[in-house]
């Protein structure tokens, strides 16, 4: 079976380009050109000198001693949250800000829901040079001020996202609409592998890093280049489409996503989009989202701003169908306790988003000999705000 | 024959309205397009409110939100056509996003459109490649029309292909925008609206998108078959609550 979709950006009957004729134009000069450039020789060298000298990859795969005790199990984690900004979201505002460049865009704009993408979109804009927009849904403003005066301090305009439920579905619907405005000097800068092809392969071609140096980084610590389970938090899943991407056709590899459950799947306050979603079309895809039976797109709910939103990426939705991907919940609740267990035995305060990740090593069997990796997509400093009043 | 066929054959200067279904109350939709047909509008969009339209600006997101609250549902905005039909016999057109289309049903969506006397769709996010491999032999078995959009950047090609493959008219979308933003048309549009009429294309156009007022549907008028007009007439309505008063003001204001 082929995960890694087709030329037209479907996999299986999910992703494609369902987008109107105002933004037939952009996607089809991305799509265009995306492969060609991330494909050339100067591109390449230059993702990989600032990958390793800007963000500081490789990132460490940690074998996490007493944690592994805990679960009387082999747990590597892959250590995400050691990049620059602080999370994976920064491997592909890299990779897109060159794609931008090439193609000759002088202005970038971005959607961000907990502000992580927005904070390493704004970063990969001062590094370059070029102006930057940011759309960020008015509540998630409020409840995110750090990232968003980090966002103002790397020189970009954050722009309230009004419509709707003002969160980041209506940030990435107000991020189209500046890009049907603005089609000729304007690229839009995705932040997970969501959105119109070529979007969700572009992403995941710049994730795949993640799992790229998991191959060498196994093999030196394992003697084997493959671990028996990946296990990675899904919102809109770019996080878990690196860690999971060279694994696709090794089914010798249990890829696990997880979800967030939120107060629980049954309460209907949830972000759990392959629990409670159904088959449609979700800012210019084809995937599986939280909707109700007129086909109105539902709100979404979880503790994390990170895995709040009602789809997740094609890519996921294919797993998820064919069963190569096992999808498990996390609630509020388990995340939270997830936080403060790795915190305590590891000395590592992972970012909400992870420790769901890191709460379903509580729900699976795993056996003393088995090596999992759990991919530590980002750290906590954000969600300090979260902890603390968890602690009172 | 079809209505709009009939419509284009006989009509000059054709005023498309772009009307929210259940706003702003979940009852007026029929009362609003009788009294539209009463002050001389030719053609009538049915917007089928959907949470999240990414082609449509704020007025006409905001119109939706509140027709969602109020409750409207397809199978109402069917029952509302249904109705209007008794009296109205110009074409009228249901305008939405494909998601909604999917979850009543693909299949059976197109059939109860036509049921109800519904003679075209609009379906912004519905792909051309995706209407050819799934719906253009339904709609042709229905004898429905699917307008497609062309915009500024659609290139000569495509705009032939597209014209090949549409039926009732073109919707010319008349600059970078969603719609309701922009308030005058600029010489660049002009020359675009010119370009396309040298296609000699076989469709009749209409322009959309910033059309607003008379002086721009009067502009829109020298260049095509007519215009559309959308967020300025969601707006007039939201202006008080003499609903008929309103139509009849805005409607003798633009022709």
């Amino acid at each position: 079976m082929n995960y890694k979709g087709n030329e037209q950006g479907f996999y299986g009957e999910f992703g494609g380009a369902f987008i109107p004729e105002m933004l037939y134009h952009n996607t089809n000069e991305l799509k265009e050109n995306y492969l060609q450039i991330i494909n050339s020789k100067v591109f390449k060298k230059e993702f990989k000198d600032l990958l390793k000298e800007y963000v500081g990859r490789p990132t460490p795969l940690y074998y996490a001693k007493r944690l592994s005790k805990k679960y009387n199990t082999n747990i590597f984690l892959k250590r995400e949250d050691l990049n620059h900004t602080g999370a994976h979201k920064i491997n592909n505002t890299i990779g897109q800000i060159l794609v931008a460049k090439q193609m000759g865009k002088q202005r970038i704009i971005a959607e961000t829901g907990a502000g992580q993408h927005g904070v390493a979109t704004a970063t990969v804009c001062a590094l370059m040079g070029l102006e930057c927009i940011v759309y960020m849904g008015e509540v998630d403003i409020k409840r995110q001020a750090p990232n968003v005066a980090r966002m103002k301090m790397l020189g970009a305009e954050v722009r309230p996202a009004i419509s709707g439920s003002k969160t980041l579905k209506d940030a990435t619907n107000e991020a189209i609409r500046d890009w049907i405005a603005n089609p000729v000097d304007t690229y839009y800068l995705i932040g997970s592998v969501v959105g119109p092809h070529p979007y969700p392969d572009m992403v995941a071609r710049f994730q795949s890093i993640i799992s790229k140096e998991m191959l060498s980084q196994l093999q030196e610590k394992t003697g084997r280049d493959y671990p028996d389970k990946i296990i990675a938090c899904v919102g809109g899943g770019s996080n878990a489409a690196g860690a999971f991407y060279h694994y696709l056709d090794n089914t010798k590899v249990e890829l696990i996503a997880v979800e967030a459950d939120g107060l629980g799947v049954a309460t209907g306050k949830t972000a759990a989009t392959t629990q409670v979603g159904s088959e449609g079309i979700i800012h210019g895809s084809k995937t599986l989202l939280m909707q109700n039976s007129e086909g109105q797109i539902t709100e979404p709910y979880s503790i994390s701003a990170g895995l709040d939103y009602p789809g997740v990426g094609p890519l996921h939705a294919h797993l998820f169908k064919t069963g190569r991907g096992k999808f498990i919940g996390a609630t509020d609740k388990e995340a939270l306790d997830a936080a403060f267990e790795l915190t305590l035995l590891e000395g590592i305060i992972p970012a909400l988003e992870s420790a769901h990740a890191l709460a379903v090593l509580k729900k699976i069997t795993c056996k003393p000999d088995e090596n999992i990796v759990v991919n530590l997509s980002g750290r906590g400093d954000k969600d300090m705000e979260t902890y603390i009043n968890r602690m009172d | 024959m079809k209505r709009t066929e009939e419509l284009f054959r006989t009509k000059k200067n054709i005023l498309n309205i772009y009307v929210t279904a259940g706003f702003p109350k979940l009852n007026d939709t029929v009362p609003i397009v009788q009294e539209l047909v009463k002050n001389g509008v030719s053609m009538i969009e049915i917007g089928m409110p959907f949470s999240d339209p990414l082609a449509d600006g704020p007025t006409i997101q905001h119109s939706s939100e509140v027709a969602i609250e109020n409750g409207i549902t397809l199978a109402l905005i069917f029952k509302q056509i249904e109705e209007i039909r008794k009296t109205v016999t110009i074409p009228i057109l249901m305008m939405g996003y494909y998601n909604q289309i999917l979850q009543y049903g693909d299949k059976a969506f197109f059939e109860k459109a036509k049921a109800v006397g519904v003679d075209g769709f609009i379906i912004p996010d519905l792909p051309l490649a995706i209407y050819q491999e799934k719906y253009k032999q339904i709609l042709q078995h229905l004898d429905l029309d699917f307008i497609f959009l062309i915009t500024p950047q659609t290139t000569d090609d495509r705009i032939r292909l597209i014209d090949n493959e549409s039926s009732g008219f073109l919707y010319i979308v008349s600059s970078f925008a969603i719609t309701g933003s922009k308030s005058d048309i600029q010489q660049n549009q002009l020359d675009y609206f010119e370009h396309i009429n040298k296609l000699n294309l076989k469709n009749p156009k209409l322009i959309g998108f910033g059309i607003s007022n008379k002086k721009t549907f009067d502009t829109a008028c020298k260049h095509a078959e007519g215009a559309i007009i959308g967020s300025a007439f969601i707006k007039a309505l939201s202006k008080n609550n003499d609903l008929e008063g309103s139509v009849k003001a805005f409607v003798q204001s633009v022709i």
